[in-house]
């Protein structure tokens, strides 16, 4: 797996049809394809990835665009995801609530 | 060793008990199945009770603050304390607080001013960095790490692979080789902080365990003092290995803890649950997973218990100990097994904890060594350390 977060962005219409209930992480850009959220959908998520993404774009009527992987380490990955953004960027995604977090500094530079 | 509990153990293990079921249980309904920290008030909080119980900082030294309670006592409170669903990796939430590295108690005054004193305050964290990519069960001959010294520096080259919680530390304990030709008696411990330039987190490495997760590191050309050598050169895996022995014992009775809970569980529900016109408790197969259980149980602690109180006494108990992993790991493993299967579908959903102790579980039989290295150093007990 790799530390960034790689797959392509999709149109939020387009993702939302390929949702179903899995575990996993996800985020939300802006048109400009910049990170605006980062979400999960953990072992309390009603309705899994589709119930949480579909309750972040209703609080980010803003976000454009979406990516998701399905994990069952969908709290480490979390984790993992906001930590690598903190490095490349200085700073958590727009709407990123404060999360205890870790530091690393992951080898290579930023994907668009 | 007296089997009976004295007067007051009985106290101190029916507070903690207590303590887990009115505070911690209640708090986890409302938690991420597989969360290891609390939010921040109800941490505060859970501090300030064990606290004002006289149980805080439990594995400190008495001389250092710690309440003064032998290992015996502390070995069963640590089955208490994991009888819960983040049990067994986050027992209790760490609101017992905790001694942190048990070697910084060896190190010099200068070193327990930095880091020992900051982490008995809960200022500072450290970490345990012995495994590498080349091999974490033979770390003597694995380590590729190097350390060179350059004036009053050395100067650390390599990475270490499956180190939990680096990400979160000040300060860690990074196993390097310091002369090539020594083999075991070439390696040495240095305290390292991890904002020095050269550190490096690259990654987490994702397994079973969700929380409390572990970390790739990798080191370019990381300097460190001299003054930061624990223990002395070139003796820093007779630190490694006191460490791992240690830790065995409370290992291993994390997992006692657990299978105590989950088989507390089933006796509660074979009773209730109906198949075939009658109680899953009338069935003989179910009895017999019962049964088992209870025994899997006893005798990981009494062999748990044995370790603990030869380490309590002074006496050698290095085999005790890699029996009490591997026991306690293997019973605890077999016994949450058999309680999923009792619960059926129940038993592997997220609703309940037995899917996370499973999981997490499966892991106890690798990390601090996997069942084989126990085998290998009780054989080596029974047959003469000649034994490679
Ligand atoms: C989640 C997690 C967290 C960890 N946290 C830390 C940490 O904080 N710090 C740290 O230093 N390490 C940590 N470890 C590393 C752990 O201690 C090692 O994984 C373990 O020692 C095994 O090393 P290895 O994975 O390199 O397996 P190897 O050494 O490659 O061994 C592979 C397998 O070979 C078998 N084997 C090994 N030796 C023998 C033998 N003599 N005879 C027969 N079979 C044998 C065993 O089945 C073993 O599982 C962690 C590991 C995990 C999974």
């Amino acid at each position: 797996m790799a530390v960034r977060f790689d797959k392509p962005w999709i149109a939020i219409a387009d993702g939302l049809s390929q949702l179903r209930g899995q575990m996993g992480v996800f985020q939300l850009a802006g048109e400009a394809q910049q990170v605006i959220f980062v979400g999960y959908a953990g072992g309390l998520s009603l309705h899994g990835l589709k119930g949480e993404v579909n309750q972040a774009i209703k609080d980010y009527s803003h976000a454009k665009f979406l990516r998701y992987e399905i994990t069952t380490s969908y709290l480490s990955r979390y984790k993992e995801i906001l930590m690598v953004h903190k490095a490349d960027f200085g700073e958590l995604p727009e709407h990123s609530p404060e999360v205890k977090l870790g530091r690393l500094s992951p080898a290579g530079s930023p994907a668009s | 060793m007296d089997l009976n509990l004295t007067e007051e153990q009985d106290l101190i293990i029916g507070m903690v008990r207590r303590f887990v079921r009115e505070e911690i249980l209640p708090l986890e309904m409302y938690l991420d199945p597989d969360a290891d920290e609390l939010p921040e008030t109800e941490r505060l909080r859970l501090i300030e009770k064990t606290k004002a119980m006289g149980l805080y900082g439990l594995d400190i030294p008495p001389e250092y603050g710690g309440p003064d309670i032998d290992l015996v006592t502390r070995t069963l409170l640590a089955v208490e304390m994991s009888q819960h669903r983040a049990g067994l990796y986050a027992p209790c939430y760490g609101t017992f607080g905790g001694a942190g590295l048990a070697q910084l108690f060896e190190a010099t005054d200068a070193q327990k001013e930095k880091y020992l004193y900051p982490t008995l305050r809960g200022e500072k964290r450290g970490f345990f960095g012995l495994s590498e990519p080349s091999g974490g069960s033979d770390p003597a001959r694995a380590i590729q790490t190097k350390a060179v010294q350059d004036g009053d520096d050395w100067v650390i080259n390599g990475g270490k692979l499956w180190i939990s919680s680096a990400d979160k530390a000040d300060f860690g304990l990074v196993f390097a080789r310091t002369d090539a030709d020594k083999g075991r008696n070439g390696v040495t411990c240095f305290i390292v902080d991890t904002d020095a330039p050269g550190f490096h987190v690259r990654r987490i490495v994702h397994t079973l365990r969700s929380a409390h997760y572990a970390t790739e590191l990798q080191f370019e050309d990381l300097r460190v003092p001299k003054e930061n050598i624990l223990g002395g050169l070139n003796k820093g895996f007779a630190i490694a290995n006191d460490r791992l022995t240690r830790q065995r014992i409370p290992y291993a009775a994390g997992c006692i803890g657990v299978a105590i809970k989950a088989q507390e569980m089933a006796l509660e529900y074979v009773p209730q649950r109906e198949t075939f016109g009658a109680p899953l408790s009338t069935r003989q197969s179910i009895q017999w997973m019962l049964v088992d259980n209870d025994m899997d149980i006893k005798q990981s602690l009494w062999i748990t218990l044995e370790a603990a109180h030869k380490a309590q006494q002074g006496e050698e108990f290095r085999k005790e100990a890699a029996m009490a992993k591997l026991a306690a790991t293997e019973a605890g493993g077999r016994v949450v097994d058999r309680c999923m299967q009792m619960y059926g579908g129940l038993g592997v959903a997220k609703d309940l904890p037995f899917e996370r102790w499973f999981r997490e579980m499966r892991i106890r039989r690798i990390g601090e060594g996997p069942s084989e290295v126990q085998r290998h150093v009780i054989a080596r007990e029974l047959l003469g350390s000649s034994l490679r």
